[in-house]
């Protein structure tokens, strides 16, 4: 056995960092950039759509911890973004949570779900995996359609916004934006630990080459579900968050439409990158806004970037800046 | 007259006849995607796009061209699997040498585009397509009332899922096809055409779904949704048989339609779900499918 063999796989597209170095400056300084100008934000555009645009930031971050770093594709993760928004909305309008105790009710209702479906899909591999979690987000959509308590159709409408810790009132729409502003922008940042921690690590070898992972006796299947929970838990979140900003659940949130616009959006800005998915988000997300008014071509559109981002751009945009400036982001 | 379980048996029959009918597409599309995913690796998602598209090949020679259902039981599937050899000429085959993935992401995009546009232009209400009149009216079979189309559905699946059974495992061509799969290099270095067989297979794969979205346009009304959420379904029923065989998909694409059937008698809350219950169930057991090989 050479010793070559054991070292870690040679860097890839987007190399991470070893764990012990902590935040190199230059992410450092992104995302304080990204903090002052989100802060400023509110004031420029229409609150409720920058809240928007971070709520799906958030999802495509969470989604993309597991393909990007976790070399799985799940096309089902409507299903932990509709559920946990549904739960949400519920927990606020009927059991009168605040909203903070409503979006952690959102989001451990997507981890256990996460962990059940987790377990379950990760029995298969590859293409079966993305066709099994496929098929069970349709299950959560067809139970949102029927469940006494989602409305149908309607879907859950009119969720208070509540006080903050019951103290805060998130009526206004600044508040609100700030509270949205912590939970995702802290979301994202406990994304970027998760990534490069000895966890994040061991996901990295394992998508690199599975078997030796297997060999050097890490519980590879353990790892799996783990981070296939973890990015259920960060899409519960985000979707919980949204059903708070929308004071609506409905069923466009969990259907396998919204899983494949996450895809489309972690595809475009830069898989296996941390500040892509983001951009990702908003870039499809400020399409959908002007082009609202185009109904189908909205989807063919969108259908034509996929093409287009898998034939000639799969390194997504971010992917390309980095490999400009030859440093991960 | 005898009732099972207190369910009267016109009622029985009747889903049962409607869990045939559905598994009769369920067998011919998941056929389909096993017959591409066997030599070009790829999950076609624009399977169910495709399936929607040759219902509205039908209709659009029937109301612009005149053209009647038989002539277009031959020229949809035609018209569809040529699309399909253009996209995998000019698309597809770009990507066979990455991870699988991409196929997948691609065709999710092509079948994005496809209901989009048929969306923009048809609307999303449905259109009427006519039951052929020699296949009108129906029989009394004195325990059910048996619409000739519904069992003409069923006869044409079963011809077309048997003879592409016979043409991959019986002839020669289907040889070809086996030995590709296994192992493409070493079948292109024999001098068989491994591109041409390719590009024919999903043609081939393609024309299949046409096929199946002519003979669904005058049960269903003809809509550019359709195939999105059937195509699901049938993702699932390809998990749960396993792609490894022809015969597999064929049988259970069948299967699960009946089971559907029944449950829709016994427990009609849990129709819609009852085949996804069946693949958590399948995975915990048997993870590699009914008919699959071991990965």
């Amino acid at each position: 056995m050479s010793s070559e063999k054991t070292d870690p796989p040679a860097a890839g597209a987007a190399p991470i960092l070893p764990p012990s170095t902590g935040m190199p400056t230059l992410h450092k300084a992104i995302f304080l950039v990204l903090l002052l100008f989100l802060a400023g934000l509110p004031f420029m555009v229409y609150p409720v759509f920058a809240m928007k645009v971070m709520c799906f930031a958030l999802f495509a971050a969470a989604f993309n911890l597991l393909l990007g770093f976790g070399g799985l594709l799940s096309f089902g993760h409507a299903a932990y973004f509709g559920g946990a928004s549904y739960i949400a909305a519920h927990a606020a309008k009927e059991w009168g949570f605040t909203p903070e105790l409503s979006v952690l009710c959102g989001t451990a209702a997507a981890a256990v779900l996460g962990l059940i479906i987790g377990a379950l899909s990760i029995r298969r591999q590859g293409i079966y995996f993305a066709m099994v979690t496929l098929a069970f987000a349709q299950m959560v959509y067809f139970f949102a359609l029927q469940a006494p308590f989602t409305g149908g159709e309607d879907g859950i409408q009119s969720v208070p916004r509540g006080d903050l810790f019951g103290l805060i009132p998130l009526e206004n729409n600044i508040a609100l934006y700030f509270f949205v502003l912590a939970v995702t922008f802290g979301g994202i940042l406990f994304l970027y630990r998760i990534v490069h921690s000895p966890f994040g690590q061991v996901l990295k070898a394992i998508r690199e080459n599975e078997p030796r992972a297997i060999s050097l006796g890490y519980n590879v299947n353990r790892y799996k579900l783990l981070v296939f929970v973890l990015s259920a838990t960060f899409a519960g979140l985000a979707g919980a968050t949204k059903s708070q900003v929308f004071q609506l659940a409905s069923l466009t949130d969990a259907h396998w439409m919204m899983s494949g616009e996450v895809v489309l959006m972690t595809l475009l800005g830069g898989m296996g990158t941390i500040f892509g998915p983001p951009v990702g988000a908003a870039l499809i997300v400020t399409m959908q806004n002007y082009l609202a008014t185009f109904g189908a071509w909205v989807t063919v559109i969108q259908g034509v970037i996929f093409v287009i981002g898998v034939l000639l751009f799969r390194e997504g945009i971010v992917g390309v800046i980095s490999r400009w400036l030859k440093r991960p982001l | 007259m005898f009732e099972l379980l207190g369910i009267p048996p016109q009622v029985l029959m009747g889903q049962l006849l409607l869990g045939l009918i559905n598994g009769s597409f369920y067998a011919v599309l998941s056929l389909g995607l096993a017959v591409i995913f066997g030599l070009l690796n790829v999950i076609n998602f624009a399977h169910g796009a495709l399936y929607m598209a040759g219902a509205f090949v039908a209709w659009m020679l029937l109301n612009y061209l005149g053209v009647g259902y038989w002539p277009a039981l031959i020229l949809a599937p035609l018209a569809v699997g040529i699309f399909g050899i253009v996209l995998e000429r000019t698309m597809l085959s770009r990507l066979y040498h990455l991870d699988h993935l991409y196929g997948l992401l691609l065709t999710f995009g092509l079948a994005l585009i496809i209901q989009g546009l048929f969306r923009n232009y048809y609307g999303i209400s449905g259109l009427p397509y006519r039951i052929p009149s020699a296949l009108a009216g129906g029989h009394n079979l004195g325990f059910m009332f048996l619409p000739n189309y519904r069992a003409w559905v069923i006869v044409a699946s079963i011809i077309v899922c048997f003879g592409t059974w016979f043409m991959i495992e019986k002839t020669r061509l289907g040889a070809y096809l086996r030995a590709a799969t296994e192992n493409s290099a070493l079948v292109n270095a024999f001098g068989v055409n491994v591109p041409l067989l390719l590009v024919l297979t999903y043609g081939f794969g393609t024309a299949l779904a046409g096929f199946a979205g002519v003979l669904a346009a005058p049960i269903y009304s003809v809509n550019p949704n359709m195939g999105a959420d059937l195509i699901i379904i049938v993702f699932a029923v390809v998990v749960i048989g396993g792609m490894g065989s022809i015969m597999g998909a064929i049988v259970t694409g069948y299967m699960l339609g009946i089971i559907e059937g029944l449950t829709r008698v016994f427990y009609p809350e849990g129709s819609s779900v009852v085949i996804f219950v069946i693949m958590a169930i399948v995975l915990l057991i048997k993870p590699e499918g009914l008919f699959g090989r071991a990965a």
